[in-house]
Formats: C-alpha cells, structure tokens, sequence
C-alpha cells in the first residue's frame, strides 16, 4: 500500500479526504501493527487504545458475529432466523458448525456470476477511473495554488448532492431517447433516439462518475509532493516527455495509483444501488445478491456467509499486497546509511 | 584568501586567437515579465576549461545556466555548442548535462540506476552501460555503493552520484548549479578540490553557477562576474582580484577600501588624485588617461598596505600614506585585521600578516597607526 514520506508534512495533507484515506489505508496497516505496539510503550498503547477499540466494536466484533451467523442452520421463520450454533443436552456439548452456505456459494452459478460481475464492473471502472483521474490529478497538481483550490473544489462539489439523485440524474441522461440521444441527434451524429441504459457499460459508467474524487483526490496529492526538478533532470539526462513520464512519473506516482484504485474497487465490488439502477437484468452483482438473500428470502447464513466471502475477496489479495510492500521496504529501513558528515 | 594556483601545464586558450571555443553564446537576453533576468550576455568559453558565473541572488546566472540546458528559451540570441546552434534544441536533444543544485536524483532508483539512466535514453548496449556506470562509481569513489538508494547517502555522497549521473554521458558541457551549496563547510573545501580533480581527469568543460566568491577562485580558470543580468567581469581569479574593471567586480571579489577622489593631475601613468576621505593626495599608477576633475574610485586591499608607528620619512611622492587610530582588531590566527580611523572619520581596513611566532598584539586600540601603500597597489576604478 501507499508509503507515505512522513518527514514531510503537506498542507494538503490536512484536508478531511486526506484523513479519512488514511483512515482506510491505516486500518488494514494498524491490524498487523497492533502486536508490535502492544510490546512497546505504555504510552502509545494508550494512544492507540481508541482507533483500536473503535475498530474492535464496529469492525471485529460485527465481523465475528456475522461468521457465527454463516456457519449455523438456518431456520426459515424463527427469531432469529437461524439455530444455535452449540447446545447443551444431557451433560453433552454439542457444537454444530454448518459449511454448506460456502459450499453453496462455490456450487450455484448463480453467486459465481454475482461475484464475476461485481469483480468485473468494479474493475472496469477502477481502470475507468484511473484513465480519467490521473490527467485530472496531474493537471490540479501543476496548477497554481489559487487554481489548485478551485479545481479541488470543483472535484469534490458532486458529494455535496446525494449518489442516489445524481445515479437517477444519469438515467435522464442515458435512456433512450434521454438527454444525451436528443443531443446526439441534434448534432446529426445519430437519425433516430439510442441510449444505454440497462447496459454493462452504463453501470461502468455510473461507478465511475460516482467515485471518481476517491481517484482524483489521493493522486492530486501524490502528485503535488513529485519534484518538478526530477522531470527536468530526466529531460537533460535524454529522456522525451513520454519516456520521462514513464520512468519518473508513473514510478513516483504509484502510492496514490494504488491509494486511489483501491479507494474505488472496494466500494465499487459492494456496491448495490448503481447497478442495481442503471444495469441490465442481467446484472447480477454481490450487492444485489445480498440485499435478495436478507430480505426476500430471509436466508441469514447464506447472506452472511456471502458477506464474508466478499470480504476474503477484497481483504486477501490486500494483505498479500500488503506483505510483499512491508517486505521490500523493510531493508532500505535497516541498512546503515551514513547520513551527513562523511566526507 | 587562498587562490590556488592552477596545476602548471593549464593553457589560457581564451588568450590564443586561433583557439575555436567549445561554447559561444551571442547576445542572450532573457526577459520575465519587465525584468531583465540576462541581458545581452555574449561569451565564449574554451574546451577544458573550468568556468564559473559568480554574482549575488538575482544576478541571472541560473537562469543563463538553464538556458544552456535548454529549459528556458532566450528572448535573443544564440548558443552554440562546438558550431552547432542548439539554441532551438530541447533539453533531451543537447549534448549538455547539468547538475542540479537539489542533485535532482530519482528517488526510486539505486545509485547505478541513477548513472544508467542517461545512458539508456541513448540506447546503449547494456554491457557498455555496466561498464561506463562502474567506470563512473569508480571516478567518484563510490564502487562498492551502486545499490544504495539516495536516501541511503550521505550529502557529500549524494552530490557524488549527481555528477558521475551528470558525466556518465560524457557531455561537451558539464552545468553545475551550486555544486557545493548543499554541503557543510568542511566538506565544501574538500569537495572544491575533488571537483577541479575530477575535471582535470575526465577533461570535460564545467560551467558552474555561484554565489560564493570563494568557491569561484578556488576551482575557476575563469570566472564572469555577473550583476543585473550582465556580465560585467570575464578573468582569471587572480586577474578579479588584482585588476577589477569595476567597483562592484572590487568589493565584491575579496575586502577592499574604496577611496572616493577627484583627478588632479596625470603624467604617463602616474596619476594624482584628491582623496576626499584622506582629505590629501595619493598617487596610483593608471595607464589610460583620465580628464582632471574626473570623479574615481581609489581600491585598495587590506592586506597590500603596510603598518608602521613612525612615519615613513623621504617618500612623499613615491608612497601613499594615511594616519588613524585603531578602533577595532580582529585577531584570526594566521593574520589580524586592524580598523582604523583617519581625522575624517573614515574607517580604514588593514591586514597585517603575522610572520614571526609572538602571542603579543603588535598594536593596541587607539594606537595611532600609518598606513602605507605604493601607487601600484591601487586600483584606480573609472565606474
């Protein structure tokens, strides 16, 4: 994930997206750092109590309990609607784990299809995302600081007005005969109404526009602390403006590729409503998945189990990530580089 | 200050007429908004050499550094490099490589892959690059650290890798910006000399920017020095300190006592000037002709007069001499520096070198003192 340079502090930094980005990007970090803490100082243990506990209640305590519920036997009109998963009869324990949810996941195509349509959708629209976001990036990030604010601004305005209104907003503008078609029409690029609404590339469409910022934010900032000099010593040094680009830029700028594309798949994998919208019928993503599993059939183990593995998903290729990061990181920390004073 | 003297053998190519510079820059001017950042610059600058632009912040040597690197464009004029007009040619296309004063290295690479860079950029056969970046470690003596990142490097070691980065494509122009400004100043010495070393044996023209008079004449061949956008100096070291053209070249080369006066009289090159600050005559030897009445500036360093408690009898005419009280001493070991005051008021600055080995000052405060100086020893500065 991102390295951060801690030794400089941007003004930038500051900014509410800045902070709840490392938010997101810490909690997965803080997890593995816990244990290492927890042999330090007192001191810190204290500090980190809070983000620590905030964690415990609303993420590792919600998370055992959905397990519990994936791994019991459902019981269709019960309050709740599945069994317990130990009972005590007759001076017997009887511990009953139920792993036919996952097995039922793995089997019936019906979830494959769920989990390789949201895998695609949020893919696509990662990419989308990052196609459209990093010229924007680079372009907020070269302008001067009174230009800079205005763009951001601009960039986080859409928050401002609900996801759900400006999703129905691009119906009006995707269906047939909708705004874009009279438009196309008008300009004589097309004879008679189109639209694409109900279609793969709308519900790409639609993610990508609502989480373009979660891009365009992180790699602004990226971009903003690159050394303008380093371009320009690629230049002397030979290299045109594309090569310098690939060879300086994109390397340099990778933290917040990474920051930003994982900003929007995750959200993007779980999301519900957009494809839900804009998507054909057969559109069936996890999001919707879950939501027809909870409350049409009132399967709780099978949603939950659902759940988790939507979480494996993501959380796995993560922590591999993760791993692979620390672990080249971690010998640039230990070497002892002579700082200063040798001549 | 020390000026050392260029190893022996070190021709002056800018004094041979058949000599074909390596650089010829013709009228540059560059303009930022209303300012003139480099006006009219014209200078020609031979293979081999070491040459410096010294001037104070704002005096356009960065910028005429970045327009031989091709990242500004001049308003006018021409560059040419070994003949050719490069004057159009962007940065990745001129046979020039700049050392920036932040070092400029890409923080994601290792140090060998900082040296390579350039190198790849012209396509090079990867077994020659491995050779040139092991040649170039070597240079700098930095073998055994190819796989350090820069942020593994000490500064020292750093600017280091900046210029084996900068040489690795062997260049016909090597820039330096500040080369030295980002280092203490103990290593800064040691660098100057490393620097002129390294020069001396990989034979490549350097063009450095500074602003430290110091760093200028230590390492230069020659040095122009430059204020407002224009050169207003081209010389040896030696030649900015003894023989400055202008009073800016005199007080900003070294210590000086400028001396306002007005021409009395000239004959051949003995010329006797009112010295307003003296309230007497001195003589100064000064070859062009000077109108009586024209108003000059009189320089002299501190360390070419002469102190004496009696005054010198018999040489009125043949030596200049100015009285005055010591208002401040400053003692540094190998010299002293002596403040004194003339019945003007006029605070005078003297160096007495400290030969024979006595812990006792040689003068105290308020000691009256007679400064002594021949006419060859001022600087007579018509602007």
């Amino acid at each position: 994930m991102a390295h951060r340079d801690p030794s400089r502090p941007d003004p930038a930094e500051s900014a509410w997206w800045m902070l709840w980005f490392q938010v997101v990007t810490d909690l997965f970090r803080g997890i593995g750092a816990l244990g290492r803490e927890l042999r330090q100082s007192r001191g810190r243990w204290l500090v980190l109590s809070l983000p620590m506990g905030w964690l415990l209640v609303f993420f590792l305590v919600p998370f055992l309990i959905l397990l519990r519920i994936s791994l019991a036997e459902p019981v269709p009109d019960g309050i709740p609607p599945y069994a317990p998963l130990a009972a005590f009869n007759d001076g017997v324990l009887h511990l009953s784990l139920s792993f036919k949810h996952y097995l039922q996941l793995l089997g019936d195509p019906l979830y494959k299809d769920a989990y390789a349509n949201s895998l695609g959708f949020a893919t696509v629209s990662t990419l989308a995302c990052l196609l459209i976001g990093y010229p924007m990036a680079y372009g907020i990030a070269r302008a001067t600081p009174a230009t800079r604010m205005v763009l951001l601004v601009l960039v986080i305005l859409p928050f401002w007005t609900s996801s759900l209104l400006r999703t129905y907003a691009l119906i009006g503008i995707m269906k047939t005969n909708g705004l874009a078609s009279q438009l196309l029409m008008w300009l004589g690029v097309v004879d008679q109404p189109v639209g694409i609404l109900h279609s793969d590339i709308a519900v790409v469409i639609g993610i990508a526009y609502n989480y373009l910022p979660f891009m365009v934010l992180p790699l602004t900032a990226t971009l903003m602390r690159l050394d303008f000099t380093l371009l320009e010593a690629a230049a002397d040094l030979g290299a045109k403006p594309l090569r310098a680009f690939w060879r300086i830029t994109l390397p340099l700028s990778l933290p917040g590729i990474v920051a930003g594309s994982l900003l929007v798949f995750i959200p993007a994998i779980g999301e519900f409503v957009i494809p839900d919208l804009l998507g054909g019928p057969g559109d069936q993503t996890i999001g919707h998945a879950l939501w027809t599993e909870f409350f049409q059939v009132r399967d709780w183990p099978l949603t939950a189990a659902l759940a988790i593995s939507m979480l494996l998903l993501i959380v796995v290729p993560m922590l591999v990530f993760e791993s692979i990061n620390a672990r080249e990181a971690k010998p640039a920390a230990d070497a002892p580089g002579p700082r200063g004073g040798t001549p | 200050m020390a000026v050392p003297v260029r190893r022996p053998g070190a021709t002056e190519p800018w004094q041979d007429p058949a000599a074909e510079p390596i650089l010829k820059i013709e009228g540059v001017t560059k303009t930022f908004g209303k300012t003139y950042a480099v006006d009219d610059v014209s200078l020609d600058i031979y293979r081999r050499e070491f040459f410096s632009l010294l001037g104070g912040s704002g005096c356009g040597k960065s910028t005429l550094l970045r327009i031989l690197a091709g990242f500004e464009a001049p308003d006018r004029g021409r560059i040419l490099i070994d003949g050719q007009d490069v004057t159009k040619l962007p940065p990745y296309e001129r046979p020039v490589n700049m050392m920036f004063q932040s070092y400029a290295l890409f923080p994601h690479m290792s140090v060998a892959q900082n040296i390579a860079f350039g190198l790849q950029q012209d396509r090079m056969p990867k077994a020659e690059i491995r050779d040139r970046v092991a040649q170039m470690l070597e240079l700098v003596r930095m073998k055994d650290l190819g796989q350090r990142k820069p942020d593994q490097l000490s500064g020292g070691q750093r600017q280091r890798v900046a210029l084996a980065r900068a040489l690795a494509k062997q260049p016909k122009l090597l820039l330096l910006d500040e080369p030295l400004g980002a280092l203490d100043k103990k290593l800064r010495e040691h660098t100057q000399f490393e620097l002129v070393n390294i020069q001396e044996r990989v034979g490549t023209t350097f063009i450095t920017v500074t602003h430290d008079q110091e760093e200028a004449m230590t390492m230069s061949s020659r040095v122009a020095v430059m204020e407002a956008g224009r050169i207003v100096q081209v010389s040896t070291p030696a030649n900015l300190y003894e023989y400055p053209a202008t009073r800016f070249v005199a007080e900003f080369i070294g210590a000086v006592n400028m001396l306002s006066a007005t021409v009395v009289a000239q004959d051949d090159d003995r010329l006797v000037a009112f010295c307003h600050e003296l309230g007497a005559e001195v003589v100064a030897r000064h070859a062009q002709p000077l109108p009586v009445g024209t108003d000059i500036a009189i320089a002299v360093r501190p360390e070419k007069m002469d102190v004496a408690e009696e005054a010198p009898v018999g040489v009125a005419g043949e030596l200049n001499i100015a009285v005055g009280k010591v208002v401040e001493i400053a003692y540094l070991g190998d010299v002293s520096i002596y403040h004194v005051q003339t019945a003007t008021g006029h605070v005078l600055r003297v160096q007495e070198t400290h030969a024979a080995r006595s812990a006792d000052p040689h003068y105290g405060w308020g000691d009256t003192l007679y400064l002594v100086w021949k006419p060859v020893d001022g600087i007579v500065l018509a602007s």
